[in-house]
């Protein structure tokens, strides 16, 4: 799948729910899946300091193509980063560096994205494609 | 405990009073447990802002015009209403400003001013940022010191490490009324006393209080007190710094403009009489006289009926927190407001808070700009519910069925 379709696979899953509270219990599985950065490799400049929960990042350019692990201390940001993760990975730097992340708007999760919501969400996301355009 | 039929009515009859409480949040009824960071405001309050800019709109204490007089009259009458319902002596120590925190700043700008190298400043471990930052400043402009009273766990002030602290290089004490983030009522008055017999002024930041307490600024005798408006069913952007004018005279002027002077030239200028000194450039005129709208609102109320009413909720919504096994409170000393800053075992709060948030239930998740506090409690945050007086227990039964669910999906 390409980064289009990935995304379009989510809003897909995410569309067969009506009910908020059962979209955010899929966030909340999606969240415990997510690889995360084991405690004692966590790096101080990996840490994305929200007001409300923190973000660890660590980005892999591999064979031409971005990798990226991360971590939150809320579940809930957690599974939001999985779903970046899920269509992030794997893609070429150009590709994270220019195409529209449209998903998250699309499932209703945009709040999360926004400045206000204070949980580092909007900064990782600024570093995973500064991190990708370092590769480009 | 049971709701009478009439405690019922009463509340009944203030919510009807609150047009957003009939608002649907992500398709359920609105249920607002946010009262600490801001109140919703009553039809009068709204209706007067609307009417004040359709009918009365035009600046003040400048316009011969008959519109500007009378806003200025409007103005003037919102200033002495609340200075009669704080019993301030005077009129003229009721000055306007932006909130709690453009009060404190404001005290600290100027007063600070009179300060010398080595005075030191005493804050408590419980302070509001807006408490805390602008000493900080000061203490690098001024080289004056800040001492901070520790907090027992129970979140009550360490009443014997303050006596310790205050000794005759301390000029000021200043201390919140009530902890925004953990709803303790702290004891200012025996504060107030004990920091005037080492001749230190005190300042009360009331952010949290006004709406809960009766307050009597001459009873308390503190030397400054603070609050903001949109705490107290007013409009957002006015606050009020009362101050003792004996004080307030000696104070040099905080910000330069119009309204603040008495006479300009470029070899001197003189400035204005209390309280106008310290409210430069045209202040925010439908606040202010909104505010005093507020003061009409809460003079309307049966305030002790209020606060049997929200104790009664803070009672009742702790009993049911309680009871659920993994939930730990924190400040649990009985004197306190209604508010309740709670964890849920190892969920962190921010979870809690969004899958409230689309249940309808609005709470405060985070520091609640108190992170010495979190430091102290080692937590990153809690979950903040503070009740008003429109609440009810019947929101109460919902919040925790919420909660509840919210907790399971999360576990």
């Amino acid at each position: 799948m390409n980064y289009t379709e990935k995304q379009n696979a989510i809003i897909e899953d995410f569309s067969l729910f009506d009910d908020w509270m059962e979209k955010y219990e899929l966030i909340i599985d999606l969240g415990k899946e997510i690889e995360m950065i084991p405690n004692q490799d966590k790096r101080d400049e990996q840490l994305i300091e929200g007001c409300q929960s923190r973000v660890w990042l660590k980005s892999n350019y591999k064979d031409g193509k971005m990798f990226y692990f991360a971590d939150s201390d809320a579940i809930i940001t957690k599974g939001i980063i999985s779903l970046l993760i899920k269509v992030m990975n794997g893609e070429e730097p150009k590709t994270i560096a220019k195409e529209d992340l449209f998903f998250i708007k699309e499932i209703g999760l945009q709040e999360h994205l926004s400045p206000t919501r204070a949980n580092g969400l909007v900064e990782m996301v600024k570093r995973m494609k500064l991190d990708a355009i370092k590769n480009y | 405990m049971k709701e009478t039929s009439q405690s019922r009515r009463a509340v009944q009859d203030i919510r009807s009073q609150f047009p957003i409480l009939t608002q649907k949040i992500n398709g359920r009824d609105l249920i607002y447990f946010d009262n600490a960071a801001t109140s919703q405001k009553p039809s009068v309050v709204i209706d007067k802002i609307k009417n004040y800019y359709e009918k009365e709109n035009a600046n003040i204490h400048r316009g011969v015009h008959s519109l500007s007089q009378e806003a200025t009259t409007a103005y003037e009458q919102a200033r002495h209403k609340i200075s009669s319902y704080l019993n301030a002596k005077s009129d003229s120590e009721i000055i306007f400003t932006k909130g709690t925190t453009d009060g404190i700043n404001l005290i600290a700008s100027s007063f600070g001013e009179l300060l010398n190298p080595e005075d030191e400043i005493i804050i408590s471990a419980m302070e509001h940022h807006s408490n805390i930052v602008p000493w900080q400043l000061l203490e690098s402009r001024k080289k004056i010191k800040i001492k901070v009273v520790p907090i027992h766990k129970t979140g009550e002030i360490d009443l014997e490490a303050f006596e310790n602290l205050l000794n005759e290089k301390t000029k000021l004490v200043s201390i919140t009324h009530i902890s925004n983030s953990l709803g303790i009522i702290n004891p200012i008055k025996e504060i107030i006393r004990k920091s005037h017999v080492v001749g230190a002024k005190v300042l009360i930041d009331g952010a949290q209080s006004v709406q809960h307490e009766k307050i009597d600024l001459q009873e308390l005798n503190c030397d400054f007190f603070v609050f903001s408006g949109h705490k107290v069913y007013g409009p957002t952007g006015v606050g009020v710094l009362y101050g003792k004018s004996e004080l307030l005279n000696i104070m040099p002027p905080y910000q330069g403009g119009g309204d603040m002077i008495e006479k300009v030239s470029f070899e001197k200028t003189t400035f204005n009489v209390l309280p106008f000194k310290f409210e430069a450039g045209t202040p925010n005129i439908v606040g202010g006289i909104a505010l005093g709208t507020a003061f009409d609102f809460i003079d309307s109320l049966n305030f002790e009926q209020c606060q049997v009413h929200e104790l009664e909720l803070l009672r009742y919504a702790e009993a049911q927190l309680n009871a659920i096994p993994t939930i730990k409170i924190f400040g649990t000393s009985k004197n306190k407001t209604s508010v309740i800053s709670f964890n849920v075992g190892d969920i962190h709060p921010f979870d809690i808070g969004t899958l409230l948030d689309k249940q309808g239930v609005a709470v405060r998740t985070g520091h609640h700009c108190t992170q010495p506090i979190m430091d102290f409690y080692q937590i990153p945050g809690t979950i903040r519910v503070s009740f008003g007086i429109y609440n009810t227990k019947d929101e109460i039964d919902l919040f925790v069925a919420a909660l509840n669910k919210s907790i399971q999906i999360l576990s």
